[in-house]
Formats: C-alpha cells, sequence, structure tokens
C-alpha cells in the first residue's frame, strides 16, 4: 500500500463531501442534548415569569405552590440564597454595554414581559409546573414603552465603533443624477432553535457541579458561574456534546443555567431546568430596525452618495449593538458615505446576536435600496452592482485578502437564468401567477479568534483531537476531524474531535462562521505540531534519521515516511516509551491579516410567483452563489447556505414576533403562530461555491459559511416581488396582506 | 397542567354518565392537550371516549353519509366515498393542520377546536372567552387574523377549523347524545357567535357528546372548490377561506353553497347572498356581486381591513373555479 500524502493534493480529507460523522448518533435518537441527560433522584425546576413590562413586585404567594406534594422548594427574591451584587459579576463574554441583567431574582423590579420571578423545584416536571401555575404574583405596574416606532425620538448613538464619515454625503445626494431615499424596516424575530434551553446541573458528592448545558460556549457559561456564585472554576465543568440548534440564542448564558445551579447549590441536589416554547421568547432575538436609505449615483450608475442611519431597539439596562450599517461603507466603492446607528431603549430584554446579527438586517435596507437604485437609473441589478464593485474595503481602506463577488454575480447570474430577465415590472407571467427575478448582494466578515486545540494518537494509530468549542449543528465535528486528517497525515476514520467541555483546550464561543477559521486553525496546528513529534520519537528510535530534516519526511494516510522506510503512527507511538504522543496549541491570527479587510461574499438570485388576486407569494426557485475561501465540507457548507437560504425565505415573508404594545407583551409566543417556513413553502435552491483561493485569511484558506446563507435573501425576495408586482414593500417581513 | 382523574368508558351512555362539573370528553387531544398544557383548559377529569364505536362511515338510507364521531380527519379526508362524492370536504380537512395532527384528530373534536387568538392562549392575559368579564386585548390588539363578520364588543376570535367551513356549505347535520337522549342539530346552528357569552363557542350542553356527522346526499361533486388562504403553505390557520359549491345545469346555476372560515367566530354563511345567485348563469359579474354582498357587514379592526378585499377575491376566485370544476 503505498502512502497517500494528503496536503495539497486532490486526496485530502478536506474538500471531500464527508457525512457527519455524528449523524448516525442524532439521526437514532443516541445524541443526548443538555435536558435529556438521565440522572437519579433529578429535580426538575419550572420558572415563573413575569405578566408585565415594568413595575414592582408587591407580592408573590407561593403557599399553593408550596402544598402541592412533591414540590421541594420555591425561590424568589424574597428567599434566593446569596448571589453576587456587582454588575462585572454578570458579565460574559458576549455581553452588551451596560449592566447586565440578574437572573437570580435580583430584586423586586421587573424590567421587561416574561422575566423570571420564581423557581419552583419539584420531583417531576409536571408538578412544577402545575405548581408553578399556582403562584400568585401582585404587582405595581408601572407606565411602559416597548414600540420602537413610538420611542425612535429618544434614540442615542450607539456606544459602537461606526465608520466615520468619509467624502461629503450631502453633497455627493444633491449633485446625484439619480437618487433613492426610503425606509425599511424589519422586526424582532426570535431564535426557536428546535431545542428549548436547559441546564441539567449534576451535583457532584464533593459539592462540584457537572452540567450540561445548550450553550455555543461552555467556557463562557463556566465563566459566568464561577463569578455570579463566586465559585472556584475547577468546581464547575461543562458539557454540551450536542446542541440543537443554536443560532446565537447560546451566546450567552442564558437564564436557565444560574436558576438551576442556584437551586442545586441550595438544595445540594441535582436540578434541571428546561424553558418551554412561550419562554424561548422571554431572552434575546434579533431586534427590530428602522432603517433609512438613501443612495446617490451618476447617470452611468456610479455611486456618489451612500447614506444609511438605523435605530434598532435595546433593553434599559444594555445598549446591544451589530454591525448594521458597516456593509453600507464596505459592500460598494463610493467616496461619500455617511452612516449613523443609534439604538432606542424600551422595557423589553436586551437584543442578542442571532445568524449574521447585523448583516441580515441592515443589508435588507442595502439591497433593496440598490435595487431601487437599479430601477430608477434603469441599469440592470446585477451590472449596477458589478460598476460599483469595491476593490478595497472602505470602512478600513484597506485591500480584501480575496473577494470572488463577481464570479459570484456571473455564475449565479448563469446558473439562474438572469441574462433571460425582462427588466420591466410586471412583464413576466405563468397563468394566473406574475413572475418576479430579483436579486441582492451578501457580506459577512470573515474573522479569526484565538483558540487552543489538543492532538494526541495512541498505539492504534488513533488520533484524538480536542479543543471547547461545540457543534451547534453545524458540522463541527465532521470539519475539524477533515482539518485534523488532513494535517496529520491519517484517515478520517481513525480521528475523534472532542468538544462540548469547559475542560478542554480554550475555544471562544462557537458563532460568527469563525469556528472553522479558528479552532480549526488550532486543530491544524496541533496536528502539525503531532507530526513532529512523531518524527522526534523516530529519530529517537531510528539512529539512521537522528538528524533527518523535516522537509525530507512525509506524512500521510497513517505513515511517516523517510526515504524508503514508511513508519506506521501506531508502530511509532508503541516504539516510544509513551501510551500516547500528544500537543497542545495555542492558535491565534496570522498577523499578514493585519493588511487586509477579510470577507465572505454571495450572490443571491430568486425566483417569486405572486397570486396577485390573492397576495399569495411563493419564492420558486433560489441560486446562491457563494464565495468563503476554501470549503472544507461541501455538504455540511451547503447545508449551512440552505439553511441561511431558508431562514432567508422566512425573514422576507414571515417570520415576527408581534408585540402588544399595550400589553408591553410578545403576543405570538409559540411555533403554531410565530411563522416560519414548512417544507410546502420551500422550492428548489441551488448552491454554488465559487473558487476563491485565499493564503492570508488563515492557512487553510477558509472563511467560514455559517452566516453567510441568509445575507442578502430578504432583499432578493423584496427586490422579485417588485419585479412581479411593481410594489415596493419596505415594511418586513412582506406578508400577503402587504400586496394585496 | 393540573392533576386530573382519567375513566375510558365503552358506550356512548356511560361516557355521557361520567360528565361531572370540571369535567372534559376526549379524543386525538390534539387541542385539549395545549390547551391543558398553557393552563386554558383546567380539567379535573377527562373522560377519553377513544374506545366508543363511533369509528364507522357508512351511507344512510337517504344516499347521505354518516361519519362517526371519533374517524380520524385522515381516515374522513381519505375515505373513498367522502373523495368520491364530498371532494369539498376531502380537500378542507386536508388544508388543515399536518400530517400527524390530522392522524390524531377527530371528526368530532374538529367541530370542537378553540380559536387561535393569541390573547386566548396566553393565560397571564385578559381574554371575555377564557375568561368571561376580563376583557378583549385583541380588539385594541394585534387583530390581523380577528373577525371581519358577527363579532362582538366583547370578542372578535374566529373560529379555526377548515372542516366546519365545508360542513357548513354542505349542510351537515352534527348528532349528539346527553343524559335527556338523543338530539340532532343543524350545522348552521351548532357555533355560535360570541355576543355577550363569548366562553361559550356552540350549543352543545355539558352533557353532550357529538357521535355522528351526517351529510345529505351529495349534489355539488362536479362544481366544488375549497380554498384556504393563510400565511405559509401548511401549517397554519386561514386568513380567509371559503368553501363554494355549485350545481349547474348548463351554465345556469341551479343550486350554491357558499362559506367563509377564518372571517368569524363560526364558519360564516348567508341564504341570501346564495338566493341572489341562484338561476344566474356562471359568470365573474354575478360572483363579484355575491362576494360584494358576503362582506356588506363586514367591520374591520385596526389591523385586518385586507381580509374584507381579500375575501371577496377569494369568493370569486373559489367559485369561479368550482364552476369549472375545481375539485379535479
Amino acid at each position: 500500500m503505498n502512502a497517500k500524502m494528503f496536503p495539497p493534493g486532490k486526496n485530502s480529507p478536506v474538500g471531500q463531501p464527508l457525512d457527519r460523522v455524528d449523524g448516525l448518533l442524532k439521526v437514532t435518537g443516541q445524541a443526548r442534548y443538555a435536558g435529556e441527560y438521565p440522572q437519579m433522584g433529578l429535580l426538575q425546576g419550572s420558572v415563573v415569569s413575569s405578566t408585565i413590562a415594568c413595575g414592582r413586585i408587591l407580592s408573590i404567594d407561593t403557599s399553593a405552590a408550596l402544598q402541592v406534594p412533591g414540590v421541594v422548594a420555591v425561590i424568589d427574591h424574597t428567599n434566593r440564597p446569596h448571589v453576587a451584587s456587582y454588575d462585572k459579576n454578570y458579565e460574559d463574554a458576549d455581553s452588551a454595554e451596560g449592566s447586565p441583567f440578574r437572573p437570580l431574582f435580583y430584586n423586586d423590579r421587573v424590567l421587561y414581559s416574561g422575566q423570571p420571578l420564581a423557581l419552583v423545584v419539584a420531583d417531576s416536571l409536571e408538578l412544577a409546573r402545575y405548581a408553578g401555575s399556582l403562584i400568585r404574583v401582585e404587582y405595581q405596574a408601572d407606565a411602559h414603552e416597548t414600540s420602537l416606532t413610538a420611542a425612535q425620538a429618544t434614540a442615542h448613538t450607539a456606544p459602537a465603533e461606526t465608520p466615520k464619515p468619509r467624502g461629503n454625503f450631502q453633497a455627493g445626494f444633491a449633485g446625484a443624477a439619480f437618487t433613492v431615499d426610503a425606509h425599511y424596516s424589519t422586526p424582532n424575530e426570535h431564535h426557536n432553535p428546535m431545542e428549548p434551553h436547559a441546564s441539567t446541573v449534576i451535583y457532584q458528592d464533593d459539592g462540584s457541579l457537572h452540567i450540561h448545558d445548550k450553550t455555543q460556549g461552555p467556557q463562557n457559561c463556566q465563566d459566568y458561574l464561577h463569578k455570579v456564585f463566586e465559585l472556584d472554576k475547577e468546581k464547575i465543568r461543562i458539557f454540551a456534546a450536542f446542541v440543537g440548534g443554536a443560532f446565537g440564542s447560546g451566546l450567552r448564558p442564558q437564564y436557565q443555567l444560574p436558576l438551576a445551579v442556584m437551586a442545586a447549590l441550595h438544595l445540594k441536589r441535582s436540578v434541571r431546568v428546561t424553558l418551554t416554547r412561550q419562554q424561548m421568547f422571554t431572552f434575546g432575538y434579533r431586534p427590530n430596525t428602522l432603517q433609512h436609505l438613501r443612495l446617490g449615483a451618476t447617470a452611468d450608475g456610479k455611486l456618489v452618495a451612500v447614506g444609511h442611519d438605523v435605530i434598532g431597539q435595546t433593553s434599559r439596562f444594555e445598549d446591544f449593538t451589530e454591525h448594521v450599517v458597516e456593509w453600507s461603507g464596505m459592500l460598494y466603492q463610493c467616496d461619500n458615505v455617511q452612516l449613523t446607528y443609534k439604538l432606542a431603549p424600551l422595557d423589553v430584554y436586551t437584543p442578542l446576536d442571532m445568524r449574521a446579527p447585523g448583516a441580515a438586517s441592515g443589508m435588507v435596507g442595502l439591497e433593496c435600496a440598490m435595487d431601487e437604485l437599479a430601477s430608477a437609473a434603469g441599469i440592470d441589478p446585477v451590472q449596477l452592482r458589478v460598476i460599483n464593485f469595491a476593490e478595497r474595503n472602505g470602512n478600513e481602506d484597506k485591500p480584501y485578502s480575496s473577494k470572488e463577488l463577481r464570479a459570484c454575480y456571473e455564475q449565479g447570474a448563469g446558473r439562474f437564468g438572469w441574462s433571460q430577465r425582462n427588466p420591466e415590472p410586471r412583464s413576466m407571467r405563468n397563468g394566473r401567477q406574475l413572475v418576479g427575478w430579483g436579486m441582492a448582494g451578501g457580506v459577512w466578515e470573515a474573522m479569526q479568534m484565538k483558540a487552543s486545540a489538543k492532538a494526541s494518537i495512541d498505539g492504534d494509530g488513533k488520533l484524538t483531537v480536542s479543543s471547547a468549542t461545540t457543534d451547534i449543528g453545524t458540522g463541527t465535528y465532521t470539519v475539524m476531524v477533515q482539518i485534523a486528517a488532513e494535517a496529520a497525515g491519517v484517515m478520517p476514520d481513525d480521528v475523534t474531535f472532542v468538544l462540548g467541555d469547559s475542560s478542554l483546550p480554550t475555544a471562544p464561543l462557537q458563532g460568527g462562521s469563525f469556528t472553522v477559521s479558528s479552532v480549526g486553525t488550532a486543530v491544524q496546528q496541533a496536528c502539525r505540531a503531532l507530526r513532529a513529534k512523531l518524527l522526534d520519537a523516530v529519530r529517537m528510535a531510528h539512529p539512521q534519521f537522528a538528524v533527518v530534516d523535516m522537509a525530507e519526511v512525509g506524512f500521510g494516510d497513517g505513515y511517516l515516511i523517510v526515504q524508503d522506510q514508511r513508519f506506521a503512527y501506531a508502530d511509532i507511538v508503541r516504539e516510544s516509551s509513551h501510551e500516547m504522543l500528544e500537543v497542545q496549541i495555542d492558535a491565534e491570527p496570522d498577523e499578514k491579516r493585519n493588511g487586509y479587510a477579510t470577507a465572505t461574499h454571495s450572490a443571491v438570485f430568486v425566483e417569486v410567483l405572486v397570486d396577485e388576486d390573492l397576495g399569495s407569494i411563493r419564492v420558486n426557485r433560489v441560486v446562491s452563489a457563494v464565495a468563503a475561501g476554501r470549503v472544507v465540507n461541501p455538504k455540511t457548507a451547503g447545508s449551512q447556505i440552505l439553511g441561511g437560504v431558508v431562514w432567508g425565505i422566512s425573514q422576507a415573508m414571515q417570520e415576527e414576533t408581534q408585540t402588544d404594545h399595550n400589553l408591553g407583551r410578545f403576543m405570538n409566543h409559540s411555533l403554531a403562530e410565530y411563522h416560519i417556513p414548512v417544507n410546502a413553502d420551500i422550492g428548489d435552491i441551488d448552491v454554488v461555491f465559487v473558487e476563491e483561493n485565499d493564503e492570508i485569511v488563515n492557512e487553510l484558506g477558509s472563511k467560514g459559511v455559517g452566516e453567510i446563507g441568509i445575507v442578502g435573501v430578504a432583499s432578493a425576495i423584496a427586490n422579485a416581488i417588485y419585479h412581479a408586482t411593481g410594489k415596493r414593500v419596505r415594511e418586513f417581513p412582506i406578508t400577503l396582506d402587504k400586496v394585496l | 397542567m393540573n392533576p386530573f382523574s382519567y375513566s375510558k368508558p365503552a358506550d356512548v351512555s356511560q361516557a355521557v354518565n361520567l360528565v361531572g362539573p370540571a369535567s372534559r370528553f376526549i379524543a386525538g387531544g390534539t387541542n385539549l392537550l395545549d390547551l391543558m398544557k398553557e393552563n386554558i383548559a383546567r380539567p379535573e377529569h377527562l373522560i377519553d371516549i377513544t374506545g366508543l364505536p363511533l369509528k364507522e362511515v357508512r351511507e344512510t338510507a337517504s344516499g347521505g353519509l354518516m361519519i362517526g364521531a371519533l374517524v380520524s380527519n385522515a381516515d374522513l379526508a381519505w375515505h373513498p366515498l367522502v373523495e368520491s362524492r364530498y371532494p369539498l370536504l376531502s380537500q378542507a380537512v386536508l388544508a388543515g393542520a399536518s400530517p400527524q395532527l390530522r392522524n390524531m384528530a377527530s371528526t368530532g373534536g374538529n367541530l370542537l377546536q378553540r380559536t387561535r387568538c393569541y390573547y386566548f392562549y396566553d393565560s397571564t392575559v385578559p381574554c371575555n372567552k377564557r375568561e368571561p368579564g376580563s376583557g378583549c386585548p385583541a380588539k385594541d390588539g394585534l387583530n390581523r387574523i380577528h373577525a371581519i363578520l358577527g363579532a362582538s364588543s366583547e370578542c372578535v376570535a374566529t373560529h379555526p377549523s377548515d372542516m366546519c367551513v365545508a360542513l357548513a356549505a354542505l349542510e351537515a347535520v352534527v348528532h349528539v347524545e346527553g343524559r335527556a337522549g338523543k338530539r340532532t342539530i343543524e350545522f348552521a346552528d351548532f357555533h355560535r357567535l360570541p355576543a355577550d357569552a363569548p366562553e361559550r363557542d356552540n350549543q352543545l350542553a355539558d352533557d353532550e357528546l357529538i357521535t355522528a356527522i351526517e351529510l345529505p346526499s351529495a349534489r355539488f361533486r362536479q362544481h366544488s372548490h375549497y380554498l384556504k388562504i393563510r400565511d405559509r403553505a401548511s401549517y397554519a390557520f386561514a386568513l380567509v377561506s371559503v368553501a363554494a359549491a355549485l350545481e349547474l345545469d348548463g351554465d345556469v346555476i341551479k343550486d350554491v353553497r357558499l362559506a367563509l372560515g377564518g372571517v368569524a367566530h363560526k364558519p360564516w354563511r348567508d341564504k341570501a347572498v346564495e338566493q341572489l345567485l341562484k338561476g344566474k348563469p356562471v359568470s365573474r359579474e354575478n360572483f363579484v356581486a355575491a362576494a360584494d354582498a358576503m362582506l356588506r357587514d363586514a367591520q374591520p379592526l385596526e389591523h385586518n381591513a385586507f381580509k374584507i378585499k381579500l375575501a371577496r377575491r377569494a369568493i370569486v376566485r373559489a367559485l369561479s373555479d368550482a364552476a369549472v370544476g375545481g375539485n379535479a
């Protein structure tokens, strides 16, 4: 058997559509989620939530609840154990600016509707929930405001570093041959992963805690609990082996975690707290935005003014910021740019990053306005974007490490058949249906964080690689196996990747599309370092190779090859004096990134069918062409884009958490009434990854694909609806009543 | 969910004799279990009727169909006699819920679905239907999905069923049995308008159990159509739905049935409007006139005026499709 020399040959496991290594466990129900771990004597907690948006608790009557046989305790602000009292104790790795919410029934203040007020702990979940329904809370209700539209005048400048104005926007806009001046709005949306947030706290004999939590950052949760409960970190171990979707909802520790821990510490028992679907609407969400877009272009379509002003909502206690307007300063070439971003505090919970935070909202305004500009100027929407292609990121005045967006436009348009489009609105029909073709571009940052990984190989030649990241359904287990296999020179079947454990080497939160870039780089470097260890072992055991240089050595298929000799990794380990060879490394972004802007891009093409009589809209087909560097696994990456496109369809036409502003409360808090697409809503989705070679972004050349799939989709759909009907709907979601 | 006791009777008279002050019948439980989990229904005793012999579909002497109350929605929709003679009913049933729910849900239970008004479903806010006298936040709140016809100052909720819209159009008869014996209720009389007692959805007495739904002999199999308009392609309640059925003599309308869903506290039918169409030829103008007449008394709330326009257009579309054999 000849050793396969993986990198950079085409036999490398990286780039292969490997099936998910955890797929069998998941589809056979063997993958356990945070709320599923069995434990003898486990108590169940149920959270009682506030029903007013602002005020004080006058009294909580828990007597009826306490009389229910099987109820062990009711904890509220009048009887809670001591907890930390400084803001810094409640901060976490994804905190917003301000004073973090204190979920442990800190005092009698009610800051938002749905706020946790009490925890009932009982022998069973059913008992806990029933007893919770018997608790009577008396409030002193104060006036509240939950409407961003009503409160927009109170908005203050967001504590965010928005790009400084450049050039002279006013002059550019005033002198433009064609202008667009339009207002758009995007609604509140909740993450609603299929798996609700849950924490199972297993109380150990020594008083330490093993916790199965739904999180995108086990170490963030460990650190948070350490600070809130003033507990040694060694006494807290967080596991998150499987996460049933998160989309950002697990970036911050959610309140079920500290509540379960408080009960466990108080009762010295194991406790689980699982949120109900209704309670999944009682913490972070994608915030409502009001957007004002002003674009100006010359007669031949060159942008001479880009103005994007956004007001987003936040809570009274924290200023949640996201990158909403930045994209308008970087996607296109323009010398006169003015971007502003304000926040209006409301009596609501703090928003939270949700898939492509900021971009998914901000690009709605920009890319719809670009379509309006294309119409005004009589230029094809793709052509308008090509005319304004930016070679450099204007916000930072840096060149892109790579930017194959032109290829996205070309290949996407080609696959879609864009050249057949009649530019005239209402010009294309299919029976009763108006046919609309629209497009938009997408962009997301390609970030990299510090991360660490450990790699070890045993006497059977089995490689184990670990890092304290998570797999929120994205395929992290699988792609890390592929990266490790390539870097170590073993077959994927011989690799196990371990994640979801706070005791593993440090990893950043799993979010922002930077897991492959950050953890993947650490995995790659750890496995490379392991090669060096293997070579050292060969040098030790075989004096004839004592001075052989790394450059003369090949690694692949589980073998080290030097000159004419092949050493199986298994044999090298067995011949060494160690049970296994092990190495841990800390990886950080390469300095050469500093001179460049790094981003993923996409071009999205959409066909909608509109039955104008009845207002019904169907997204019949979508082509999404994505430039994201080297794709580690086209299957899992493709699924990321598919999911993003489906969510974009949702964002465009269905999804909205509706607030009753009289009550200050979200009202459609169930999956029956919070609409997201069903299978029948989804037509054909064609995902294209264009070739993009990037030697700067990281050594893998891979940018991450978690966010880019959703960006631009909603605008492309809105633009297609305009093309079909001649109507511009600028208030999202575009439900059927808006096109009637 | 509160603690409850449970019994499973073997026949109808035993079942109705088990009825007490806080008891509820349960069949598929597709709605009742949700209501219990949300603390909206708090029965202390559940009478499981799934053991009762009410699972047959049979032809009646008069050429109609008698559908047992426990026939599942799925079995009803796919029953050969229903598919061939009452395609309107099949279409309507299949437009509702999801396959999993239709497998569980019973025919009788479908009539007793509670409204999907957000406020009814959140036990922490006022709702006259849930807690009489507590108020109706929907009137000045999120009322995009609410009623445009037959509402009252107490309640603007709609009935959520698709099946019932078809049953209203087909003039089904509801067979019920209580302690006092058996009786039948015309479908049009079965559900109530909210008036000043929105807590009562229908005319059933507390001890009465639906045993069967009877369909008169089929006259509309050639020309009927169920049109449902909703916010997504499946698993969403109707914003507006239309059950349209025509009996044609050449081009002339001999008889017609028209019922609306998603617009009122009950399936909405107006015999005067049907009368308008009788004897007239099939034409867009006539359908438009009927649609206008059907919506003449519609009263919009702040966010649901679109339903009036939508219902008009949907009526015209459904009648037009029915005229050309819309059930094909």
